[in-house]
């Protein structure tokens, strides 16, 4: 043989390369948890089928309601625009708190401080109860003369104040997952920005944000499940959301069991539709690294159980979407 | 050799209260190569960082082709320039850096017309045009839509000529261009930066390979502890080096 050749060869295999086939460890410990969990599963099942107070003919009957499809729109819409208010004052105070000058910073904090110290339900109130305090808005010159004034209450409506009290709560919150995700992409991706002359928001724009994306989407993913069930809060505020729409429907019928049992299956339905989006919008901004597609929770257990085949989860191929 | 592209005076930095530079003044000609040597903490980095701006000085001047680095001079003030001022001022000079500094969610291609495109305005198939006769000058033509970690160490730091030398710059600096390879893929950034010193390119390299500095550079400077120890013809410097310190920096690199 060549010396190159032996070179570019593995050192040879040893003489046997019988495929190991070994009596596995026993772990009974694994069995008797398996069954355990089978048998509670068993009988939860049972009595959930069983017990007519579940009233599951009730729920069926009003899955599909008007009043309940009317809340479940609004509570989808006011998911995604307080999300889209929370992301775009999250992404604008990460930025501030990141600013050389040192006003803009002590801003960013404050409204941080304000809004995450505050429980989301009083601000919700607040933003009701805003005609009380200022019955006139007016918008002009500060300390100056007024050019527009608006009633509040015309301005405020139900509406305006619970996407109001939700986004601005949320933004807070987005601001420190935001900052975390620019903080995590490396500083010499700035520095060569900045080398090629890119000024610092284009910068930002094109060259730091997208790879703090990342770090940016798993907790968003998150922070939108919670505001689909923190959307909940506004009944309190009789808007008529999902939770509303059904607390009206049992205020005259009395059956309240299977009526937050439609709203539960709902919420459900929405969190897991939720968390199948996640799972592709986070595939598409990992383009580009190795560990681009994290595998979902499915194919994770799917995986445990075949293990003593050696079976992986494939990882796809990074993604090659166009920006 | 004509005028000089870059001209150095009294150069100091600080960084809190550790001086790094101390009065740094060199002159780099159009179409000149200088290699910096010298132990690490001797200022090389950072002086070439001064250059572009990414450092700010504390005294001296830097001028780059007859403008002043950085500042405006009105009669016996300094003025700071703007933010759009510094950015037109780094267009012209290319930098590659030690750790490569790809954009990771870029393909190759990408990261070479971001800045042609977005900075300069070229229009987008011009500039992709341009990428590609640059994807091979740089030997990697085959591997425009390749990923940064998807490739090799070597090839991320040609990319990064690459795109350096997209935006057409008169002026190219190094910070430690190899330093971060493994051995056998030094060579072929090495062989990139040779045909680049043969097109007759301005650079300034911050760098241990003293063969390359030895065979390329038209001037080698050895710094120490923030100031110029010795300058010269490499064959000078390096075969017949008259201070202490550089000979017995040399006894330990050569």
């Amino acid at each position: 043989m060549a010396d190159a050749d032996q070179l570019s060869e593995p050192a040879p295999a040893p003489a046997a390369s019988v495929e190991i086939k070994a009596v596995p460890v026993r772990r009974p410990g694994r069995l008797i948890a398996g069954v355990l969990i089978i048998v509670v599963a068993a009988a939860l099942v049972k009595s959930v089928a069983t017990n007519p107070r579940f009233g599951w003919g009730t729920v069926g009957h009003y899955l599909f309601a008007p009043t309940v499809m009317e809340g479940l729109v609004k509570t989808i819409e006011l998911t995604i625009l307080s999300m889209i208010i929370g992301i775009a004052i999250g992404v604008l105070l990460a930025v501030m708190r990141l600013s050389p000058n040192p006003i803009v910073v002590a801003a960013s904090g404050f409204y941080i401080w304000l809004f995450r110290g505050t429980p989301v339900l009083v601000q919700l109130l607040f933003w009701a109860f805003i005609a009380a305090l200022y019955p006139v808005i007016s918008l002009g010159v500060p300390f100056g003369p007024a050019v527009v004034n608006l009633d509040a209450n015309t301005l405020i409506t139900p509406f305006v104040a619970v996407l109001l009290g939700l986004g601005l709560n949320e933004g807070a919150y987005m601001s420190e997952i935001v900052r975390a995700g620019l903080l995590s992409v490396d500083e010499g991706q700035e520095e060569a920005a900045k080398a090629l002359g890119m000024r610092r928001m284009m910068t930002m724009r094109r060259v730091i944000l997208p790879q703090a994306m990342r770090v940016i989407i798993p907790p968003t993913g998150n922070e939108t499940i919670g505001m689909l069930k923190t959307t909940s809060l506004v009944s309190v505020l009789a808007y008529t959301e999902l939770l509303y729409a059904v607390q009206l429907i049992y205020a005259t019928n009395y059956k309240q069991i299977p009526l937050l049992i439609v709203a539960s299956i709902w919420y459900l339905v929405l969190t897991t539709i939720l968390s199948i989006g996640q799972y592709f919008i986070e595939r598409h901004y990992g383009r580009g690294t190795a560990r681009s597609a994290p595998p979902t929770l499915l194919a994770r257990i799917w995986q445990s159980f075949s293990t003593w085949r050696h079976t992986r989860v494939e990882v796809p191929e990074i993604s090659r979407h166009g920006q | 050799m004509s005028e000089s592209m870059i001209k150095a005076e009294g150069v100091h930095k600080r960084f809190g209260r550790n001086e790094v530079l101390k009065g740094i003044t060199l002159d780099v000609a159009a179409g000149e190569v200088m290699c910096l040597l010298g132990p690490s903490g001797s200022g090389k980095s950072t002086f070439l960082r001064c250059i572009n701006h990414l450092e700010k000085i504390n005294a001296g001047r830097i001028w780059v082709d007859g403008s002043l680095v950085g500042y405006r001079q009105k009669g016996d003030v300094l003025h700071e320039i703007p933010e759009r001022e510094v950015a037109r001022e780094r267009e012209q000079i290319g930098m590659v850096f030690q750790r490569f500094n790809l954009f990771g969610h870029m393909t190759a291609v990408q990261n070479i017309i971001e800045a042609p495109i977005k900075v300069r305005g070229t229009k987008p198939d011009a500039a992709r045009a341009e990428a590609k006769v640059l994807m091979d000058r740089v030997g990697l033509g085959d591997r425009l839509d390749a990923y940064p970690a998807q490739l090799s160490g070597g090839q991320q730091q040609r990319v990064a000529i690459a795109r350096a030398l997209a935006m057409k710059p008169k002026l190219m600096l190094f910070d430690e261009p190899t330093s971060a390879l493994d051995p056998e893929l030094v060579g072929e950034v090495l062989d990139v930066m040779r045909g680049l010193a043969a097109d007759g390119m301005t650079m300034v390299v911050v760098t241990h390979e003293t063969g390359f500095a030895r065979e390329v550079a038209d001037t080698v400077v050895f710094m120490d502890d923030g100031v110029v120890v010795e300058s010269g013809d490499p064959v000078a410097v390096f075969e017949n080096p008259q201070h202490a310190r550089t000979q017995a920096f040399l006894s330990k690199v050569l």
